[in-house]
């Protein structure tokens, strides 16, 4: 799916130019490893979210290795653009990326969960250098977000803050109460990413309590709306590639990223039911068979160098 | 000043003109601005009952104005504190510390921003707008949050001289206040410092503890009582976590009896507060508990119910000599 809404850019958006082929090519293996590594990690707790997680793995391959201006091994840089996470409970996915980029010692993610681990099922700012606030309780995130934002414009700090938000977060009446206020401070830096998924714990979102027609909820509510497919890394990067370049904003932007809870597993993809569970290790294996066969096809003609590495990456850390 | 302001008013904006204590929060912050510190305000669409109106005046670039969304102002407030700004936000305290509980337990207090909430117009104070503004029970709720402190001032120039020494005091504090042109109890410049009770005296018969606006109350009445002839003290105890334990025990060894005054709840307020040390630590004196007795409070003009729930110093006067009877 191309991303929609880029009639309303301005037109002197300094565009940085598409993603190149090997970029994308590292961003989709970056995505299967951080599938990969979620099965690790669940494997330890015996239980965990690795569909949440599946859904945004592009997002958080792309924000972390393409689109955030960040330092590796300096996740208190100042500078840093901030990521916050309103679906804290995808942290299973994150903390690797963290890791990866030497925010903590990788030996941490063996003791996933264990008594003492500063790595728990949900994001916390006090024990994991690189996470930029806690999250747990759906629906402050963006109202977060928002005093970032606010406060870098009062400090004259330059960063973006871009919040991850669940569909089912939607919700949530304070996120509105948020969607409201960066809208009406024109909180230009701030870029809300809503991983639409479908699903929440209790089944399908709009059967819950429906949050369609989300775009134009969020025009409504005075934010510049993309689309765009979340599993589609070069759609995304050069969706977010463009934003970030954009130096005009001057309201808050929301992107819904179309995904697929589960996505890279079939059976989670179908069963809502696997918003959290438990791979026993013979469907741990055929896990990751799947999701190694899955990078191939989507990555067909150097998938070879790209798996090898997240397989040795995964492996090498087990 | 006008004279003909009646203590039941709400006239926000006149108050705000010439009651001196009602822009305590205002003027102590655009005093700390001016200094250098770098403090940040906001309001949920009460600007004017809190003073806030003036602070944002003169410093609008430092005032956020968050409309009727209090959890949203909170969060954004901790979002904040992590640019290295000192936010103050401030609202009535019903919504702060009810609506709010979550949002401060985890983004203010578990993710140890140091924002100060304000939670103002507490206890009964809000009168005839009945139960749902009123707040006797943030002290309790407020104070079984880890990591964040509580403070009562009993006055306004107590609580300008605790909001000069928030601005580097590490933790997030949680402060009730009253209407804000209370009677008042100390000059200004009295020294303050967080959870260091004052002891006004320590009485043989009994010693008062008291917080927030009953202590101007609680001083009048013991006046009294010490007129006839008893031998009654009174501690402020303005910082209701930490507890100054010290000055629990102090009033225990020296007083057959303690009564604590509250505007609050008797159950997990200050009197539960002081009833824990007392058990603890195993003083000797009698406690009694004065504040409102689990129930919701009735709808009057607030005099009315300071009268009606003996937290005017004739009820603390009378409470107090029935006990010494």
């Amino acid at each position: 799916m191309e991303p929609t809404g880029a009639t309303s850019w301005p037109r002197n958006v300094s565009d940085p130019g598409p993603v190149t082929p090997q970029e994308a090519e590292r961003l989709r293996e970056r995505a299967c490893f951080v599938r990969l590594e979620t099965i690790r990690l669940i494997s330890i707790a015996k239980v965990g979210h690795y569909s949440s997680v599946f859904s945004c793995a592009e997002i958080f391959s792309t924000l972390y290795y393409d689109t955030m201006n960040i330092r590796r091994g300096e996740p208190g840089w100042p500078g840093r653009d901030r990521f916050l996470m309103g679906k804290g409970h995808a942290a299973v996915g994150q903390f690797p990326v963290l890791a990866d980029l030497d925010f903590f010692d990788k030996a941490w993610l063996d003791d996933y969960t264990r008594l003492g681990s500063p790595l728990g099922d949900h994001p916390d700012m006090r024990k994991v250098p690189g996470v930029d606030f806690s999250s747990g309780s759906i629906g402050h995130a963006l109202s977060n977000g928002v005093g970032m934002a606010l406060g870098a414009r009062f400090r004259k700090q330059d960063f973006d803050v871009f919040v991850l938000l669940g569909d089912g977060e939607m919700q949530e009446g304070q996120v509105w109460e948020a969607a409201l206020s960066a809208a009406t401070h024109r909180l230009g830096r701030l870029v809300a990413i809503v991983d639409r998924n479908g699903y929440q714990l209790d089944g399908s979102v709009d059967d819950i309590a429906a949050v369609e027609p989300l775009a134009d909820k969020w025009r409504a509510f005075g934010w510049v709306v993309h689309e765009v497919d979340g599993h589609d890394v070069v759609a995304l990067a050069n969706l977010l590639r463009r934003i970030k370049a954009d130096r005009t904003r001057s309201q808050p932007c929301c992107i819904i990223a179309r995904t697929v809870k589960g996505k890279g597993i079939d059976y989670m993809e179908t069963e809502p039911g696997w918003h959290l569970g438990y791979l026993a290790p013979e469907d741990e294996r055929r896990a990751r068979e799947t999701i190694l066969a899955g990078a191939d096809a989507a990555n067909a003609e150097v998938a070879g160098n790209g798996i090898a590495s997240a397989v040795m990456t995964s492996e090498g850390t087990a | 000043m006008n004279s003909t302001l009646h203590p039941d008013s709400w006239q926000y904006r006149e108050l705000n003109k010439r009651a001196p204590s009602l822009s305590v929060l205002s003027d102590t912050l655009i005093e700390l601005a001016e200094a250098g510190h770098p403090v940040v305000a906001g309001t949920a669409d009460l600007q004017h009952s809190n003073g806030l109106a003036g602070f944002a005046g003169r410093f609008p670039e430092r005032f956020t104005q968050f409309g009727i969304s209090e959890q949203n102002m909170v969060s954004a407030a901790a979002g904040m504190a992590t640019t290295g700004v000192i936010p103050y936000v401030a609202t009535f305290a019903s919504f702060l510390a009810l609506l709010c509980c979550e949002q401060i337990r985890m983004d203010v207090a578990y993710c140890a921003q140091p924002v100060r909430l304000i939670g103002h117009h507490t206890g009964i104070s809000m009168g005839f707008y009945g139960t749902s503004h009123h707040a006797t029970e943030d002290i309790a709720i407020m104070r079984s949050i880890a990591d964040l402190t509580v403070v009562s001032p009993a006055d306004g120039p107590q609580f300008a001289a605790a909001l000069r020494a928030s601005v580097d005091y590490p933790q997030p504090i949680y402060f009730r206040i009253s209407r804000g042109h209370d009677p008042e109890v100390y000059a200004r410049d009295t020294p303050f410092e967080f959870g260091k009770a004052i002891i006004h005296e320590l009485g043989r018969d009994l010693t008062i503890i008291a917080t927030g606006m009953p202590v101007h109350p609680a001083r009048t009445a013991m006046r009294t009582l010490q007129e006839e002839g008893y031998s009654v003290g009174l501690i402020d105890m303005h910082t209701i976590k930490p507890l100054d334990r010290a000055a629990v025990m102090q009033a225990a060894k020296t007083s057959r009896m303690i009564l604590t005054v509250e505007e609050h709840n008797v159950l997990g307020g200050l009197g539960g507060a002081v009833a824990e040390v007392l058990a603890e630590e195993g003083g000797g004196a009698r406690l009694v508990r004065h504040g409102i007795r689990d129930e919701f409070s009735l709808i009057a003009p607030p005099t009315h119910l300071y009268r009606h729930y003996r937290l005017d110093a004739k009820g603390v006067e009378e409470t107090a000599r029935a006990l010494l009877a």
